[in-house]
């Protein structure tokens, strides 16, 4: 009985936590799933570090509303965005487009993990190599039945 | 020599910090210069956006963008907003020596803001409504006090977001205002 309740507690904590999206009427869930995409991937203004559907900030649920309310005038996504970058700017997109000024945004992190690769490789290859140099020093038949013969001949003087 | 190779991370690693940290200075330095980041307008060279609102004084009075004529100071404002309180005695200040000043009073009510310019003396020579914050939302306002500049054909010439005093006024806002008056005649 207990648990049930903790685990009904738990579900009330849930909702609490859901409530900064503000209650808004769709037409079909398809609308309702694109509200959520395109606040997902603006970015509030004012607070920088989080996108309009997670912000508690004012500015955040002005953008929201202003989201369904295009939403609602039949507007597409791309043209929604558009609409926010003309007054925002370029920085509410959160996946910035392809410019030569955020090349290096898109790229960085493909060049790092190439240049990561091409440094283990090379590692590895040395390493192969300094080991094949020691295999190939290593004693070959006769040699060893040398030393075998030394070592007995020390034990059998000892 | 070899050695030294594994020392390139550490040099990246160190050169990458000391690239952050700068870079966090400076903006703790301009945030508290301003009351936040600045981000750059898309608004500026482009002409203000049109609206029809109601006038803070008058609500028979219908205001549209051709009504604010430049060049001037176009001020968005709050009586909710805190900074705006600590802004509005350099605005008067600028009145009295005879710039331009407009108001968008944003997400706010009439009758507050009728008071507060009424108490706290009225340095806008009109004063635009927007209780739904629609125009500021046009506008790109995030984070009152903001205030654009606008040339005689009402084109935004520049964006100031956080709370203008005196030095802002005197290093950022007045060159480029008197660049304004000087061109515009």
């Amino acid at each position: 009985m207990r648990k049930l309740l903790c685990a009904l507690a738990l579900l009330c904590v849930g909702a609490l936590a859901h409530a900064a999206i503000d209650t808004y009427d769709f037409d079909s869930e398809d609308q309702r799933q694109r509200f959520y995409r395109i606040s997902s991937e603006l970015r509030c203004p004012l607070c920088q570090n989080q996108n309009i559907a997670d912000s508690n900030a004012p500015i955040a649920t002005d953008l929201r509303g202003e989201v369904y309310r295009l939403l609602d005038e039949g507007r597409t996504d791309k043209e929604i965005v558009e609409h926010m970058v003309a007054r925002y700017g370029e920085f509410v997109r959160y996946r910035p487009v392809l410019t030569v000024e955020t090349m290096v945004l898109w790229f960085a992190p493909a060049v790092f993990l190439l240049a990561g690769f091409v440094i283990l490789l090379v590692m590895v290859r040395r390493r192969q190599k300094a080991l094949n140099n020691a295999q190939a020093s290593e004693l070959d038949e006769q040699e060893r039945e040398r030393l075998q013969a030394l070592l007995e001949k020390k034990t059998r003087d000892d | 020599m070899r050695r030294l190779i594994l020392l390139v991370p550490l040099v990246l690693f160190v050169a990458g910090t000391l690239f952050f940290y700068q870079t966090l200075r400076e903006r703790q330095a301009s945030e508290i210069r301003q009351s936040s980041i600045e981000l750059p307008s898309p608004l500026i060279g482009k002409p203000l956006p049109a609206f029809e609102l109601e006038d803070v004084k008058d609500a028979q009075r219908r205001i549209t963008a051709a009504d604010l004529k430049g060049p001037a100071l176009v001020n968005v404002w709050a009586t909710w907003c805190v900074a705006c309180r600590v802004e509005h005695p350099v605005l008067n200040r600028l009145a009295e020596q005879g710039v331009v000043i407009y108001g968008i009073n944003y997400k706010d009510d009439n009758a507050s803001a009728q008071r507060w310019l009424r108490d706290l003396h009225d340095p806008y020579q009109i004063n635009v409504s927007d209780p739904q914050g629609r125009l500021g939302l046009d506008l790109g306002v995030y984070g009152a006090p903001e205030t654009f500049l606008i040339d005689a054909d009402g084109i935004i010439r520049y964006k100031f977001i956080g709370v203008i005093d005196d030095r802002v006024w005197e290093r950022e806002l007045e060159p480029r205002y008197k660049a304004l008056l000087e061109g515009g005649t």
